[in-house]
C-alpha cells in the first residue's frame, strides 16, 4: 500500500474489482454456454436424439446377460433342431435334447416357462399363453393360418399372411410356412466353459476340481486336467485361447512400442538438450523432429505404416514407436535441461571423464523421472493400442469391431469389454506399483 | 580394520546392485526382442520386407498430391468443415469432461467431499471412466445412435471426467485448508466454501489440465473418426480406402490435421506457461 492513499480510493478499487469479478463469473459460463448452444445446432444434436433405435439398445443389453436357445422346425422335411443361439456349434445331439424340450417323432411340446406352452401335432402350432388364451397357427402351402383368442390383438403379437411372431417375456415364437422357430431366453453367457460336445459340459466345478486332481483318463483316453484345460481353451463359441492371444498382443504393441521409443529418445535427448549439445543448428533440427513426429499423430503413421508391414502387431507398435519417440525426445530433452549442474561439476573436479560424468551426474539424476514417464506412457498406450489395434487389424481392438459389426454376438461384445477394462486397470496397478518401487529405490 | 570391511561391503554392495540392474536390463532387453520376433511373426508383413516399401506409400501420395498441386488450396477448404467438427468434438468432450470431473474430484478428495462416506465410490467410478478406451464406448453408441459426432463427443467426454478427474483431485488434496475453514467457520454452505475457498486456488491448475487433455482429446476425436465417428478422421478414411487418384484429398487432410495438431500444442504450452507463470 502506498501512503496516501485514503479510504475512499480503497473502497474504488476494492469496488473496481469486485465488479471485474463479477463481469468474469458471468462471462465464462455465458461464453461456455453459448458455445454449447452453437455445438448444439451443429451436431445437430436434435435429430441425433430422435434417431436413437432403442430396441438396438435393448437387443444389446438384453445379449450382454442373457442367451437364447433356439427350436426349430423344417416345416417340409418334418426335421428339428436344437441349437443354442441357433449356431452350429452350440447343436444339442437329438438323443439329449434339454428337458422342456419333448420331441416324438413329427411332433413336439416346449416349455417356455411360467405355464407358457407351445405345442406342434402335424405341423400345427398350438401355443398357450396364460391370461390370453390359446394361440393356434397352421402352415400352409400360401402362408400361416391363425387363429386368435377374441377381442383386439395384443402388441407382443405380429401377424401377417405370411408369419406370425409372439413375442413373450422368457422367449418368442414364429411360424412361416417353411419354419417354425421357438425361442427360449435364460440367464447368463451360453457355453461360456465348455461346448456341448465336450464330455465337462454342465458339470459343477467340485466335479472338475475332482477329476482334475484324479490324475485319471477320460474315455477318449485323455488325462482329464488337459482335457478340461484343452475344451475351456479352444471352446470354438468363445474361443479364449485367441482372445488371451489379442490381449496379449495388444500389450505387446504397447510395450514394443513404448520401450522402443525410450530407447531411440535417450541418445536424441541429449542431442537436443541446451547443456548437452552446443550445436544450436542441431539442437533445433532435433526439436522440429520431434514435434513433426508427434504433430503427424499416431493416426496417419498408422495409415502409413499399415500400407507398408500390412496388418499386424507390428504395425501397431511402430505407429505408438514413432509418435512417442516425439514425446518422449521432448520430454528427455527438458529433464536433461533441468538437471542439477553441481553433481557433475562435483565429478568433473575429481578428474571424471565425460562419460563417467554423465554416467554418475546426469544419469541417476534422470532416472526417476524418465521412469516415471515412461511407466505412464506404458499403461497410456495399452488403451491406445486397443484402437490402433482396430486400425491396423491385430489384438483386442480388431476382435472387439468384428463382434460389433457382426452386431450380434454382444455377449462377446461384453467379454471383451470387461476384459479390456481389466487388462487397462492391470497395466495401471503395474505401471503405479513399479513406479512407486523404483522411485522410491532410487531417491 | 573397521574401514576395511565397510568398504569391502560397500563395493560388494555395489557389485550385488549392478548384478540385479543387468539382470533386469537383461530381462528387459530379451523381452524386448522376444517381442519384436513374435509381433513380427504375426504381422501380414514381416519388417524387414516393409522396410524398403517404407517409403512407396508417401511417396506415392505426395507425388500425386504434387502433379495437382493447383487444387490444394481448394481442398484445404473443402475439408475445413470436417476440421472444425473435429476440434468441436474435443472441445465439447473436454468441456464436459472437465465439468463432470470437477464434481467428481471434489466429491472425492478428503477434507472437502460433500460425503464422505462415498469417497473410495466416486473413486473406483473415475478409475473405471479412466480405464474405459474411448474406441469401445464409441463403437456401442454407434450402434444405438447412428454414426455421427455425438457417439464420439460422449466417449472421449467419458474418459475425460475420469483422467482430469483424478488429476484435479491431486491439485484439490494441495489446497491450502485455511480459506475453507474460515468460510466454515462463518456458515458457509459446501457450495459456498467450493466456489470461494477452493476455486481461487486451483483454478489456474485446472486450467492448465484441460488445456493439456484438450491437446490429447484432438487426437483421440481424429482417430474415433477414422472407426466411423464422423469428423476429419472419417474423410481420412474414406479418401484412404478410395486409394489412388484421390491421394491429393488425402494429402490435404494430412497437411490439415498436422497444421491443427502443431498449432495447438504450440499454442497450448504458451497458453499454460503463462498462466501458470502468473500463479506464483
Amino acid at each position: 500500500m502506498r501512503t496516501g492513499t485514503t479510504i475512499s480510493d480503497f473502497r474504488e478499487q476494492s469496488l473496481a474489482a469486485i465488479n471485474r469479478r463479477t463481469f468474469i463469473c458471468f462471462a465464462i459460463p455465458g461464453l461456455i454456454l453459448a458455445y454449447l448452444g452453437y455445438v448444439f445446432f451443429a451436431f445437430e444434436v436434435n435429430d441425433a436424439l430422435q434417431g436413437v433405435k432403442l430396441d438396438n439398445a435393448k437387443i444389446l443389453v438384453g445379449d450382454s446377460y442373457s442367451y437364447k436357445t433356439v427350436v426349430s422346425h423344417d416345416n417340409r422335411s418334418g426335421r428339428y433342431v436344437v441349437a443354442i443361439e441357433g449356431e452350429k456349434k452350440g447343436r444339442y445331439a437329438p438323443d439329449s435334447y434339454p428337458a422342456w424340450v419333448l420331441v416324438d417323432g413329427e411332433n413336439a411340446e416346449v416349455d417356455l416357462s411360467e405355464g407358457y406352452r407351445v405345442t406342434v401335432r402335424n405341423r400345427e402350432v398350438s401355443f398357450v399363453v396364460p391370461g390370453y388364451g390359446q394361440i393356434s397357427a397352421l402352415p400352409t402351402r400360401r402362408g400361416v393360418e391363425v387363429k386368435l383368442p377374441d377381442g383386439p390383438i395384443p402388441s407382443w403379437i405380429n401377424l401377417s399372411k405370411t408369419r406370425l411372431n409372439v413375442k413373450t417375456p422368457n422367449g418368442r415364437v414364429s411360424v412361416t410356412k417353411t419354419k417354425t422357430t421357438i425361442f427360449r431366453y435364460f440367464f447368463g453367457w451360453e457355453l461360456f466353459w465348455f461346448t456341448l460336445d465336450s464330455p465337462y459340459n454342465g458339470l459343477g466345478l467340485m466335479d472338475l476340481a475332482a477329476a482334475a486332481i484324479s490324475g485319471e483318463q477320460n474315455k477318449n483316453g485323455q488325462i482329464h486336467a488337459l482335457a478340461i484345460f484343452r475344451d475351456f481353451w479352444f471352446n470354438p463359441m468363445w474361443r479364449h485361447g485367441e482372445v488371451a492371444w489379442a490381449l496379449v498382443e495388444t500389450v505387446l504393441m504397447a510395450f514394443l512400442g513404448t520401450i522402443g521409443a525410450a530407447f531411440l529418445a535417450l541418445p536424441l535427448g541429449f542431442l537436443s538438450a541446451r547443456n548437452f549439445c552446443p550445436s544450436l543448428i542441431g539442437r533445433f533440427g532435433m526439436r522440429r523432429l520431434f514435434d513433426f513426429l508427434r504433430g503427424v499423430d499416431g493416426l496417419i503413421w498408422t495409415v502409413i505404416l499399415s500400407r507398408a508391414f500390412g496388418p499386424g502387431p507390428m504395425t501397431g507398435a511402430l505407429a505408438i514407436l514413432i509418435t512417442d519417440t516425439g514425446t518422449f525426445g521432448k520430454m528427455f530433452s527438458e529433464a536433461l535441461e533441468n538437471v542439477d549442474e553441481k553433481q557433475i561439476e562435483g565429478l568433473k573436479s575429481t578428474g571424471a571423464s565425460p562419460v563417467s560424468q554423465n554416467r554418475f551426474g546426469v544419469i541417476p539424476q534422470i532416472t526417476p523421472v524418465l521412469l516415471s514417464q515412461i511407466l505412464y506412457y506404458l499403461e497410456s498406450n495399452t488403451r491406445s493400442a486397443t484402437i490402433i489395434g482396430a486400425i491396423v487389424g491385430g489384438g483386442i481392438g480388431l476382435l472387439l469391431t468384428q463382434a460389433i459389426i457382426t452386431q450380434k454376438d454382444w455377449e462377446e461384445v461384453t467379454y471383451y469389454i470387461i476384459l479390456i477394462v481389466m487388462m487397462v486397470f492391470i497395466m495401471d496397478s503395474l505401471s503405479g506399483w513399479l513406479r512407486r518401487r523404483l522411485i522410491k529405490g532410487n531417491a | 580394520m573397521a574401514t576395511a570391511s565397510y568398504k569391502s561391503e560397500y563395493i560388494r554392495l555395489t557389485h550385488l546392485r549392478r548384478l540385479y540392474s543387468g539382470i533386469l536390463a537383461l530381462v528387459l532387453i530379451l523381452l524386448f526382442f522376444g517381442g519384436f520376433y513374435t509381433a513380427d511373426r504375426r504381422n501380414a508383413g514381416g519388417f524387414f520386407n516393409g522396410l524398403d516399401k517404407l517409403f512407396d506409400f508417401p511417396v506415392e501420395v505426395i507425388s500425386e498430391a504434387w502433379s495437382e498441386i493447383d487444387g490444394l488450396p481448394e481442398l484445404l477448404w473443402q475439408y475445413i468443415p470436417s476440421l472444425v467438427e473435429t476440434v468441436n468434438i474435443a472441445a465439447v468432450a473436454t468441456l464436459m469432461g472437465a465439468i463432470i470431473g470437477l464434481l467428481l474430484s471434489l466429491f472425492s478428495t478428503r477434507g472437502l467431499a460433500f460425503w464422505p462416506v462415498g469417497i473410495p465410490l466416486f473413486r473406483r467410478s473415475m478409475d473405471i471412466m479412466r480405464a474405459m478406451p474411448e474406441i469401445v464406448i464409441a463403437l456401442v453408441l454407434i450402434f444405438i445412435m447412428g454414426a455421427g459426432p455425438i457417439p464420439a463427443m460422449i466417449a472421449i467426454a467419458i474418459h475425460t471426467s475420469g483422467a482430469l478427474g483424478k488429476l484435479f483431485s491431486e491439485v484439490n488434496e494441495n489446497c491450502d485448508m485455511k480459506p475453507i475453514d474460515g468460510l466454515a467457520s462463518v456458515g458457509a454452505s459446501w457450495g459456498q466454501r467450493m466456489w470461494f475457498g477452493v476455486f481461487p486456488q486451483v483454478v489456474q491448475n485446472y486450467f492448465s489440465y484441460a488445456l493439456l487433455r484438450f491437446e490429447i482429446n484432438i487426437r483421440a476425436s481424429a482417430i474415433l473418426g477414422f472407426v466411423g465417428a464422423g469428423g476429419i478422421g472419417y474423410d481420412l478414411r474414406n479418401t484412404i480406402s478410395w486409394g489412388k487418384g484421390r491421394y491429393d484429398d488425402a494429402t490435404a487432410i494430412f497437411l490439415l490435421l498436422f497444421i491443427t495438431i502443431v498449432l495447438v500444442d504450440q499454442l497450448s504450452s504458451v497458453v499454460r506457461n503463462r498462466v501458470l507463470g502468473s500463479q506464483k
